[in-house]
């Protein structure tokens, strides 16, 4: 077990330098530079200041140099400086220790996101399980029309629908942002629902739109252990129905789904990309959003890293998580 | 107040982005300002005197103005600004204006005197929120890592409270502030980066304040509800769009056949089906209402006949038959160029496509990455036509757009035009603070340019701020709505609850 672990420790460690090194010439090769928001079509720049905004940021280097510096910097745990205008270590844009938690940008996306995993597993284990007990029933084809429906659905129009029908004529909850401008002067109590009711809406339309993966998933794995000879076994010793389906057979069905944990992690932070600039969301998808446009390179890499990072992880505590509860896995 | 994107840094000199020159314009003074007839008046400067050569500028500044943590503004701090912006380490991208300073010199504590090497015309502007910054706080440090640019200290109508990334910036107003407390106690400039969002928060009260596209403008906000809750301006913006044609290609070296172009085009029209009528059309470089704007230069009202004329005898009819004119057995097409995202180009190369056909032009049109197109193609002049618009500064000078010398790989009089005329005129106009005899100059200017038509000015779009009815004391103006804002006031029943702080 021990040696396993290390072994897949080692083995991420060329798995992220390969990631990085990969993701580093990709946005080296899009069009553009950090400093053409200054100096593309402005009549006050003159070639020499173009060059000297170039060198200050070592764009004038050949990206194999600029790859190494950056790489030398990330060993040391340095994402280095942004090259936006505000120059600010990129470190201290995810992660801003002058910050409370609650207002660090990688924090905010953290807790979002797995708040939206937990209501999507909460969710889906549920439906997977019923519609597969009552396979093409009609409880069956409404909730798999309706989770397939929040599939196709396009994420940001489902977004705007909800604010306008309950911000705009509802006035139920509030359209973006994290808090209210009030927050300051709330109480304890007015202040935890302040949050939470900022969140119904992101949380909702996230986990909406997830919510078809994990349940068929669910479902079709549920129904391969339906027919498994145990079950049938099951039934014949006269155990009640209920806990056939949720003690024997539901419990072996929820393997696949832990691998589909480690998994769905890349696909969350690229959503978190799209509903916090809907949102207006100060997490680590929005910064992503404007680093990207602005070709600000450190804060861009660095965001990348991290996710890469999250996700390898993820998927690390998938295969564990697998081999503690399934012996089969553990005795390979 | 809602804005799209985030400030990046507070210290004027610094920003490259819109969102930081709002804030920032806030927080900082110059030592002069623009008032709405877009003249030069004082600032931190009560006034100033020009050497009868026009090379020496004495600045004579406010007694007793103080930044906002208790420390006196004096002209050591202007000379502190103007030291950091044309030092080698500051990234700015505004240096150009204070390298043609010869001398600078601090002659009393309230007085500050730059000598330039020849007369220049757009310094005396240059003197604005750039380069006064608070001395004591950053003297010594690097200015790219100073606390400062989050946290800044000014001494304009607002300070900053409190900026939470992504979300919100908070500002109170400057009791002290030199010509009287703002009338509202707090400004909340907040982030959303998704436009329709920011529409909706418009409506459901969570912003009093944000620009509103024409779309928006014409249909969306004409309800009762937006009527009784909302008022909304308009006024020309500091823009222009333009087709240009690349000067050296051969189709375009006749001026006939551009003047053709312009008779083929009708402008009112792409007015009002791309801007739905929210703009006005343009005839030169600068803005209607503006003292450097000629409104008696050559137009070229929509005439498909005179257009067929000129073309004719530039030697280009339609001898196959086939609709599209030729010459020398070359059919006369071209390619407009513009950059992809910004519909209102695109609309506008697809009217002019479908008005040339009608004299005889094939007109192709491609949209390409704003990166991509300005490297690759403006820059490597690798374009027939392009659709592309100028922000223009208050100052009328554009020495860099139209001068011929200009025309080098990452310049910006990317058509190649030249005029000699122009050249001298240009020189002039830079050379003499006389505004009678700037305006002699770009009055002449437009002329000769709306006869030699590098460009065809296509429109001017207007900006169409839309502000909740709870405020007053706005007025539309050319330099826009918010110059005034510390006198903006709420009446008492339309008051909310003020903020604790």
């Amino acid at each position: 077990m021990l040696a396993y672990l290390v072994k897949r420790l080692l083995e991420m460690v060329p798995t992220l330098l390969g990631i990085t090194l990969i993701s580093f010439f990709i946005i080296h090769l899009a069009p553009g530079k950090p400093t053409d928001i200054y100096t593309a079509m402005n009549p006050k720049i003159t070639p020499e200041a173009r060059e000297r905004l170039d060198k200050l940021y070592n764009l004038d280097k050949p990206i194999t140099v600029q790859y190494w510096l950056w790489l030398e910097k990330v060993v040391k745990l340095d994402f280095g400086r942004s090259f936006s205008s505000d120059r600010r270590p990129v470190m201290e844009k995810i992660w801003d220790t002058h910050q409370p938690l609650l207002e660090r940008r990688l924090f905010i996306t953290f807790m979002i996101n797995l708040l939206s995993m937990i209501i999507i597993f909460a969710v889906a284990i549920p439906i997977g399980i019923t519609s597969a007990v009552r396979q093409n029933s009609l409880y069956d084809k409404v909730t798999t029309t309706t989770v397939f429906f929040g599939f196709a659905i396009p994420s940001f129009w489902l977004a705007l629908l909800l604010m306008i029908l309950f911000g705009v004529y509802l006035h139920w909850l509030p359209i973006s942002g994290l808090k209210s401008m009030d927050y300051d002067s709330l109480s304890l109590l007015g202040k935890i629902w302040d949050r939470t009711d900022h969140l119904i809406l992101p949380l909702f339309v996230s986990a909406f739109t997830g919510l078809a993966g994990a349940s068929r998933y669910m479902r079709s794995s549920m129904l391969e252990v339906i027919r498994q000879d145990y079950i049938t076994v099951a039934r014949a010793k006269g155990l009640p129905e209920k806990t056939v389906i949720y003690r024997h057979a539901a419990r072996n069905a929820l393997l696949p789904i832990i691998t589909l944990f480690g998994l769905s992690i890349p696909g969350l932070i690229g959503g978190s990309v799209i509903f916090e600039n809907i949102f207006g969301i100060p997490g680590m998808g929005q910064l992503f959003y404007m680093s990207v446009m602005m070709r600000d390179y450190p804060t861009v890499m660095g965001i990348l890293t991290i996710g890469a990072l999250l996700t390898l992880v993820g998927n690390l505590m998938a295969d564990i998580g697998y081999m503690m509860i399934d012996p089969r896995i553990r005795a390979k | 107040m809602g804005s799209i994107g985030e400030p990046s840094v507070l210290i004027p000199m610094l920003s490259g982005d819109s969102a930081s020159q709002d804030v920032a314009g806030l927080i900082f003074n110059g030592l002069v300002k623009y008032d709405t007839d877009l003249r030069v008046v004082g600032d931190l400067a009560k006034s100033w005197d020009i050497s009868p050569d026009g090379l020496v500028i004495t600045f004579h500044l406010r007694k007793g103005v103080k930044w906002t943590d208790g420390v006196e503004f004096t002209a050591d701090d202007v000379m502190f600004g103007y030291k950091t912006i044309i030092s080698k380490n500051t990234p700015t991208a505004y240096s150009e204006d204070f390298k043609q300073v010869k001398k600078a010199e601090v002659v009393d504590k309230y007085t500050f005197r730059v000598t330039y090497a020849k007369p220049f015309a757009p310094a005396l502007t240059s003197w604005g929120n750039l380069v006064v910054l608070p001395k004591h706080l950053l003297e010594g440090g690097d200015i790219t890592k100073s606390p400062l640019g989050r946290n800044p200290v000014g001494m304009g109508p607002y300070r900053l409270r409190k900026w939470i990334s992504g979300q919100e910036l908070i500002l109170d107003s400057n009791r002290d502030y030199f010509e009287g407390r703002p009338y509202i106690d707090h400004y909340v400039y907040r982030i959303i980066p998704d436009p329709a969002t920011m529409f909706l928060e418009l409506q459901a009260g969570g912003l009093d304040m944000m620009g509103l596209t024409p779309l928006q403008y014409v249909k969306q906000t004409n309800t009762a509800y937006f009527r009784r809750n909302f008022r909304k301006f308009r006024y020309p913006s500091f823009v222009y769009t333009y087709l240009g044609f690349n000067l050296k290609y051969p189709l375009f070296k006749d001026r006939r056949v551009r003047q053709a172009i312009a008779y083929a085009i009708d402008k009112q029209e792409i007015v009002d089906v791309v801007l739905f009528g929210l703009g006005s059309i343009a005839t030169g470089p600068y803005v209607p209402h503006t003292w450097p704007y000629n409104p008696n230069v050559k137009r070229y009202p929509y005439n498909p006949e005179k257009a067929k004329r000129l073309l004719a005898g530039a030697g280009w009819r339609d001898t196959d038959g086939d609709g599209i004119l030729d010459k020398d057995g070359r059919p006369f097409e071209f390619t407009i160029l513009t950059n992809m995202g910004n519909t209102s180009r695109t609309n506008t190369a697809t009217i002019i496509q479908w008005r040339l056909a009608k004299v005889g032009i094939k007109v192709h049109i491609r949209a390409i990455e704003w990166s991509t197109f300005i490297n690759e193609y403006i820059d490597k002049r690798r374009f027939q036509a392009v659709i592309l618009g100028w922000q223009i500064g208050p100052d009328p000078d554009q020495y860099d757009i139209w001068y011929s010398g200009k025309t080098k790989e990452k310049e910006f009089n990317f058509v190649s035009y030249s005029n000699p005329e122009v050249d001298a005129l240009l020189e002039e106009g830079r050379r003499t603070f006389n505004i009678k005899e700037r305006k002699k100059a770009y009055f002449k200017i437009q002329e000769i340019l709306a006869e030699d038509l590098p460009y065809i000015f296509l429109y001017v779009p207007d900006a169409t701020p839309i502000v909740s009815a709870r405020f007053r004391g706005m007025r539309a103006t050319p330099i826009g709505i918010t110059y005034n804002l510390p006198k903006w006031y709420v009446p008492k029943p339309f008051q909310r609850p003020g903020m604790v702080p």
